[in-house]
């Protein structure tokens, strides 16, 4: 059981109050989509970086969106948002026009930005109530609300904390508080942990599965592939603002990817690829002193490399990275 | 127009409230260092000016400056950091608000502390004695329409600044020249001929008028056209800063 890395001593978090709209919402009563996006474009200077964007999310589920730097991902969520302003292509967010209701829309939406802007005039509890206030939320109703959520994000001992003495997973966690105060259907996180160590990333995981059961349906971007893999019902792939693949996490590798891959490495790796692997291999390639082979059977490669003592070899199940790597490339995005 | 940018004077509201006592002491403290410093050391030297003290004098013009200092400082550094520096702004607009909602709230907030600001001089005029009765008090209401224009203005500065830098020019080019040519430290009609036709052009010069005349008594030439020009560049001045604004953020 994972605890907060910042107090061992915390209480086991409970979820956040569901809202009975929510349960009814998340069943095969309403089977409209949360969000529908479609043939999304969007220009910056005369240069599409959204490209003809369509999908659309499932009440209750969890909908990953993945790609390098500069695909396109956090500007798809903030035209989703109506916080800017799309050059073609429509969007239905909770069964409401965006950008033409997307004030209104956002009454059921909650927003974890890619990076924090909580409020370090307040402490964290008034940064909740404040928050709270701008969904015409009475002061009264939210500071009854605060508790909970205070204790959902491991901060129950943090309440009258500044901002400045959290942690930068600490913030993060608050920032996930802040975005359910007003007790959304819906949740868009731009790169929730990015930035964070391992605990709090699977603290943050743990809080985001548990949402997820209690029926609200999540919008994520992410480049890490292990968060996309666990938490996400399906995903999308973008590079350079189009989609080039969506599915299950498991359909992708399945559909995509070889099933296993070795990894070999040592000096003078590519040139003993070149010579020996290519031909027993599906699909092969090199970077640096590393050579990934992927294929259906490894046996004939495993051979090739008892033969040769220098070489290290991994033999792994492909991943999403894998396929992540196939669809986007191993180039530097910046 | 919805009410929703009381949240945001709501907010601010908290902030300063926190800082109360500081707050309340540079307001008081500040002007009253200029008046002594300027009204007293200086007024020896200068004498009487249109016929009192020059302290007195004086006091009718910080009522106006003070409130443009505070004005202005509140809607270029205070905004600028929620803006830029904290992320304020982004993330109320990730609840249900407009960027038209901040700005407004921004204007409004922005003027309402300014009020405070010109009230303290007030305070002070009423202890030194050169204000009597009720009759002065009607200039409250004037100093948050002075706090109106100059925050209306100073939003268009705030939501194009790319850092803090860029509010110096706004002072040195702008302000304090204008609170040389608008009658605040020196009557008007010392300046030449042509340059005091051009001085109504300023909104200084108008809130200068409005503060003497309402708590000293003195002349008023045109009234509520004084007003109205507050008013005006003051309205304009927030339009301009949520269209500006609204380009910025929503790029």
């Amino acid at each position: 059981m994972l605890t907060p890395p910042e107090s061992p001593a915390a209480p086991r978090v409970a979820l956040p109050p569901v809202s009975a709209t929510a349960a009814v919402t998340t069943g095969a009563a309403n089977p409209s989509p949360m969000l529908k996006v479609e043939a999304l474009r969007k220009l910056y200077g005369g240069r599409e970086v959204v490209k003809n964007l369509s999908f659309s999310v499932r009440r209750g589920e969890c909908f990953g969106i993945l790609g390098p730097n500069g695909a396109g991902k956090t500007t798809t969520l903030r035209c989703c948002l109506g916080l800017t302003y799309a050059d073609g292509g429509t969007i239905e967010l909770g069964g409401l026009a965006v950008p033409e209701a997307a004030r209104v829309a956002r009454y059921r939406v909650g927003v974890v930005p890619q990076f924090d802007n909580l409020d370090p005039d307040f402490t964290v509890t008034e940064n909740l109530v404040m928050f709270a206030r701008y969904f015409d939320i009475p002061g009264r109703v939210a500071r009854a609300r605060v508790p909970r959520l205070l204790e959902f994000a491991g901060l129950a001992d943090r309440a009258q904390a500044r901002i400045d003495q959290l942690s930068g997973g600490m913030k993060r966690r608050l920032t996930l508080a802040r975005a359910l105060i007003n007790d959304p259907d819906v949740l868009f996180l731009d790169e929730p942990t990015t930035g964070l160590d391992p605990q709090a990333r699977h603290l943050i995981w743990d809080g985001l599965k548990r949402l997820v059961a209690g029926g609200k349906t999540l919008i994520l971007t992410t480049h890490f592939m292990d968060e996309a893999e666990r938490l996400c019902n399906r995903l999308c792939v973008m590079d350079e603002g189009s989609i080039i693949a969506l599915d299950t996490p498991r359909g992708l590798i399945e559909k995509l990817i070889e099933p296993v891959v070795v990894e070999v490495y040592g000096e003078g790796v590519a040139g003993w690829a070149e010579r020996h692997a290519r031909a027993v291999v599906d699909r092969l390639e090199v970077t640096g002193e590393t050579a990934f082979c992927y294929m259906h059977d490894p046996e004939p490669l495993l051979a090739l490399t008892r033969a040769d003592p220098e070489l290290k070899v991994l033999r792994r199940a492909a991943n999403l990275e894998d396929v992540f790597i196939k669809l986007t490339g191993r180039d530097i995005r910046d | 127009m919805s009410r929703r940018f009381l949240y945001l004077v709501e907010r601010n509201f908290l902030v300063w409230r926190k800082l109360l006592v500081p707050s309340l002491i540079a307001n008081l403290a500040d002007p009253l260092i200029y008046l002594l410093g300027l009204g007293f050391g200086l007024g020896a030297l200068v004498g009487n000016v249109d016929g009192r003290p020059y302290s007195t004098f004086l006091a009718g013009g910080m009522l106006c400056y003070s409130t443009l200092n505070s004005a202005s400082a509140e809607a270029l550094y205070s905004a600028f950091s929620r803006l830029k520096v904290q992320r304020t702004w982004e993330g109320i607009l990730h609840a249900p608000m407009t960027i038209t909602d901040v700005v407004v709230g921004e204007w409004l907030w922005a003027s309402a502390k300014a009020t405070l600001s010109g009230s303290a001089i007030l305070v002070v005029m009423y202890g030194f004695g050169f204000a009597h009765g009720a009759a002065p008090l009607a200039v409250v209401p004037v100093l948050f329409v002075v706090g109106l224009c100059f925050s209306g203005v100073a939003l268009i500065m705030t939501t194009l600044a790319k850092g803090y830098d860029f509010f110096t020019y706004y002072f040195t080019l702008l302000v304090t020249p204008m609170g040389f040519l608008s009658g605040v430290f020196f009557p008007l009609h010392q300046l030449p001929r042509a340059v005091q036709g051009a001085a109504w052009v300023l909104p200084l010069a108008h809130a200068a008028s409005l503060a003497r005349g309402l708590t000293l008594g003195d002349p008023m030439p045109w009234p509520w056209l004084s007003l109205a020009v507050l008013l005006a560049y003051g309205v304009t001045g927030v339009w301009v800063a949520a269209w500006i604004a609204r380009r910025r953020l929503t790029r």
